[in-house]
């Protein structure tokens, strides 16, 4: 197993070998997010701002101008809040090629707590105009999209796990823009994921089925845009929909299903779990998901209560 | 960058200075909104560039090669456009469309829409991290253009350009040249002292050594009058021994005043914005192209003025 940083790093060493616009912009924190991969390889292509997010967007965005497309290295949360207003102006509103590369998203960020954890990040980008918003599921889809945001005439978010996951998607996978992938076939019951969690749902799903539960499990790499018919395709027969995501419930992969479903008439319930809408707190990994209630043990739970209530219920 | 002894007569550059004043009021005022008084302090820093200093082509927006300029402040587009207009990017009619719907001038700069401007722009203090970014890509590209921003003294009150200014010098970059527009006021700030209403205050910086705090930076660090052509051409000059040199980042700090070159804007918050009547455009009108010869005076008139 590779964490999705490291398949980062390794995958823009590789791609810059035959394409000279590809730079990493870093935040002072490459050893972190593993720019320092690239660092070590393309030392000119390399730019380190520090302690400066808003200004390594502008410095990006100004790059870009020169037919550059850097991609900039930081954990998420210092781009999608702290960097907000300069990815606006100058990398959305304008379309500039500049891929944001969000390191150590949701709550999994080495223990460093509320702070550092990007659960409102999905909400926030998808709302921007020109964004394109990915959250790959593991370390094969995550080189897949990185090879194919290289190549994307326009802005990219795409969300980054810090650890590594068990892989989901097969050594062949090739990423297909806003088209979503069915992981598990089975039966009325969906859950739909997005970025690692989709990982720890197919957990989940194999736990539900020694309980006897069936259930399919869909995967939205593609935040935005989606291909709704992907969806509404991988969702047929329904009667239930499950959304879970290491986000928030408020706007998220939760919005994303339900507001496609009720733009096109189709009046399935739909429960979201996530992080209810509270802060977070410092601790490991295992102990964030069980008490937040995205480990598979978590969610197999709380599908199964879902289920026996027989209505959506709140998420949290 | 031009050669010194190929400036302009000044009388010509202030003939020209002028008109691109009176373009801001008049093009507001049938616009029924807009900046007034950021766009007229910065009138003469910018005809000195576009006239002058900076090597472009109108007919060749998109040059590779062409020095770039951002205008950080970017409320104060319309004094870019008229700038613009009448530099031939587009036609000085058109800016009887500013702030219009389906406009390619739209309030705020954007570089999808109008020709020659280099960078979007609106939300303040944005623009000298782009300049870092495009000195950068130039060097990368060893480009030899050379990068221009403008930035509002109140401008600077925002904390991303001192992320700028910081990694500028760290870069070396002496391709890059800031201009501070220290026209003294913003649009309310703070009362000079006690009994004294908010017209008469100081600068919004009236408290720090700005020209201090940039050399603390290590910027290359230039003071001059910035309705001075002369002292503009000067610093131009200085610029460019700083940059041949690798003494760069410059900064030229231009004491200016708001509203400058119109009687009843010059020196007052209250014109940051705002939309002048017909009695005083035809103020400004007589205070402004008052010349034997106006030059293309039909082109001045707007639908306002026919109406």
């Amino acid at each position: 197993m590779k964490a999705q940083r490291d398949v980062w790093g390794e995958t823009l060493v590789e791609v810059a070998r035959t394409d000279e616009t590809v730079m990493v912009v870093d935040g002072d924190l490459a050893n972190s997010t593993k720019a320092d991969l690239f660092a070590a390889a393309y030392p000119d292509r390399f730019v380190e701002v520090g302690i400066a997010e808003q200004n390594m967007v502008g410095i990006a965005f100004g790059l870009s101008t020169l037919g550059y497309r850097p991609w900039l290295s930081t954990f998420g949360v210092f781009l999608t809040h702290r960097a907000l207003d300069p990815i606006r102006m100058l990398v959305s509103q304008t379309g500039a090629p500049v891929r944001l590369a969000g390191a150590y998203s949701g709550l999994l960020n080495g223990s460093s707590g509320k702070t550092h954890q990007d659960i409102e990040d999905l909400a926030i980008m998808r709302a921007m105009p020109n964004l394109t918003v990915i959250a790959p599921a593991d370390e094969v889809e995550a080189a897949a999209v990185v090879r194919w945001a290289c190549e994307h005439d326009g802005p990219v978010y795409v969300r980054l796990a810090r650890d590594a996951v068990a892989p989901v998607l097969p050594e062949d996978y090739e990423f297909e823009l806003g088209r979503v992938v069915q992981l598990r076939p089975g039966g009325p019951i969906a859950l739909v994921s997005t970025g690692v969690q989709s990982s720890r749902v197919m957990q989940a799903a194999a736990l539900l089925e020694a309980d006897g539960v069936d259930v399919r499990v869909v995967h939205v790499p593609t935040i935005k845009p989606l291909d709704e018919c992907s969806l509404l395709d991988a969702l047929e027969g329904c009667s239930q929909v499950i959304t879970v995501e290491e986000h928030s419930v408020i706007g998220g992969l939760g919005g994303l299903v339900a507001e496609t479903l009720t733009t096109h008439g189709l009046a399935l319930p739909v429960t979201r779990l996530g992080l209810a809408d509270s802060w977070s707190e410092s601790g490991p990994n295992g102990f964030l998901l069980e008490k937040y209630g995205l480990s598979p043990e978590q969610v197999a739970v709380r599908v199964v209560a879902s289920l026996l209530v027989g209505l959506p219920t709140r998420a949290g | 960058m031009t050669e010194r002894s190929e400036r302009p007569p000044l009388g010509e550059l202030e003939r020209l200075a002028r008109l691109v004043r009176w373009h801001v009021l008049n093009t507001v005022a049938q616009s029924k909104a807009g900046h007034i008084g950021g766009p007229l302090s910065m009138t003469d820093l910018l005809v000195a560039l576009y006239f002058s200093e900076l090597s472009i082509d109108p007919a060749r927006p998109d040059d590779p090669d062409r020095d770039r300029f951002v205008l950080s402040k970017g409320h104060s587009a319309i004094g870019l456009y008229s700038v613009l207009a009448l530099r031939g990017y587009f036609p000085v009619d058109e800016l009887s469309s500013f702030d219009h719907g389906d406009s390619r001038l739209q309030g705020h700069p954007d570089m999808r829409l109008t020709p020659g401007v280099d960078v979007s722009s609106g939300s303040l203090g944005q623009g000298l991290s782009a300049g870092v970014g495009i000195a950068l890509g130039a060097r990368a590209r060893q480009q030899p253009f050379h990068t221009w921003v403008v930035l509002g003294d109140g401008e600077l009150q925002e904390g991303m350009v001192w992320e700028a200014v910081n990694s500028a010098k760290r870069f070396g970059l002496s391709n890059l040249t800031a201009i501070v527009d220290l026209n003294g006021l913003q649009q309310y700030g703070w009362a000079a002292e006690a009994g004294r209403d908010r017209f008469d205050r100081s600068e919004p910086w009236g408290h720090a050594d700005l020209p201090m705090i940039f050399r603390g930076h290590g910027w290359n660090v230039i003071e001059i009058d910035g309705h001075s052509f002369e002292e503009i051409f000067g610093a131009f000059d200085r610029v460019r021994e700083a940059a041949s040199a690798g003494l760069g980042p410059s900064v030229i700090v231009a004491r200016t005043e708001k509203g400058h070159g119109i009687s009843f804007t010059r020196g007052t918050y209250k014109w940051h914005n705002g939309v002048a009547d017909d009695a005083q455009l035809a103020l400004a009108r007589a205070e402004l192209l008052t010349e034997p010869e106006p030059v293309a005076e039909a082109a001045l008139l707007t639908e306002g003025d026919r109406s």
